[in-house]
């Protein structure tokens, strides 16, 4: 049943993204562009987001378990590293580049695109490394 | 600094949206909707492997099936297939090495206050500024 949520999940998520134009990478761009010309949709996109789950999320926290899994799964890491500061840098200058980030960039595969796939298929290559650097340390 | 494209209600509504399918995801599944986990997650071998790879696949319907809607989707790639290839790379090895990426720390993180997912969020949104002033749009 975990399998049928996902799948539900995951397009209305991409319902989402499209209807916000996160999908367009004009306007993550523009966003980016905050000392020329402007749009600050992303932000609006965020506050929406961050208004609807934090809410709902800490009062669900309260249940027992999930509807389906068994248990709940949250990071219960604390401590501000040098991975969680490079590694966000690194991603943000990647973002900045391309105007695509992970959600958005999977839910383009939609749109038959040679830029979007080479992104997708470096993004997976770029997990594989990161993996190999943090597993080195 | 001038204001242009601005779509605060599209914005919005998408980000309730995803704000939606992020709690739907927790509440059934009790996971974090952090799209970079949940793409490394669906290529290797763990026990939420096909809920990853599902709601990997919701993403890529989602626009398609708001497609029928009737509605344009816009999607404007500006940048060359070098910059796709580096940002790809970058954005893979930023968000495994810290994390997170938009929807993970920007989004999850910070509706349940994470100081982690706060400064991660500053961070990337940072570097893809200046990423921006560098190399334009």
């Amino acid at each position: 049943m975990t399998k049928l949520s996902s799948l539900i999940a995951g397009i209305i998520f991409g319902i989402g993204l499209t209807i916000s134009g996160m999908v367009n990478p004009q306007k993550v761009l523009g966003f980016l562009n905050i000392f020329d010309a402007w749009d600050p949709s992303l932000m609006f996109v965020m506050i929406g987001a961050i208004l609807i789950f934090s809410p709902l999320h800490f009062i669900f926290k309260r249940k027992s378990r999930p509807i389906f899994a068994e248990n709940f799964i949250v990071s219960t890491k604390k401590n501000i590293d040098k991975n969680l500061i490079i590694g966000a840098a690194t991603f943000g200058a990647g973002w900045g580049l391309a105007g695509l980030c992970p959600g958005p960039a999977i839910s383009s595969l939609s749109f038959l695109n040679t830029g979007i796939y080479l992104f997708v298929l470096f993004m997976f290559l770029g997990f594989y490394l990161g993996n190999f650097i943090l597993n080195r340390k | 600094m001038n204001i242009i494209n601005f779509t605060p209600i599209s914005a919005f509504v998408g980000g309730s949206l995803i704000g939606f399918a992020a709690f739907l995801f927790f509440a059934f599944n009790g996971r974090m909707a952090g799209i970079s986990s949940i793409a490394s997650g669906s290529i290797v071998n763990n026990e939420n492997r096909f809920d990853n790879i599902l709601f990997l696949f919701g993403l890529i319907i989602g626009p398609i099936i708001y497609s029928f809607s009737g509605n344009e989707i816009v999607s404007i790639l500006t940048n060359s297939i070098p910059l796709l290839i580096i940002g790809g790379l970058l954005v893979g090895v930023g968000t495994k090495i810290g994390s997170g990426c938009t929807s993970g720390h920007g989004v999850c993180g910070i509706s349940r206050f994470s100081l982690r997912s706060i400064i991660a969020t500053i961070t990337f949104i940072i570097t893809g500024v200046i990423t921006v002033l560098i190399f334009g749009i």
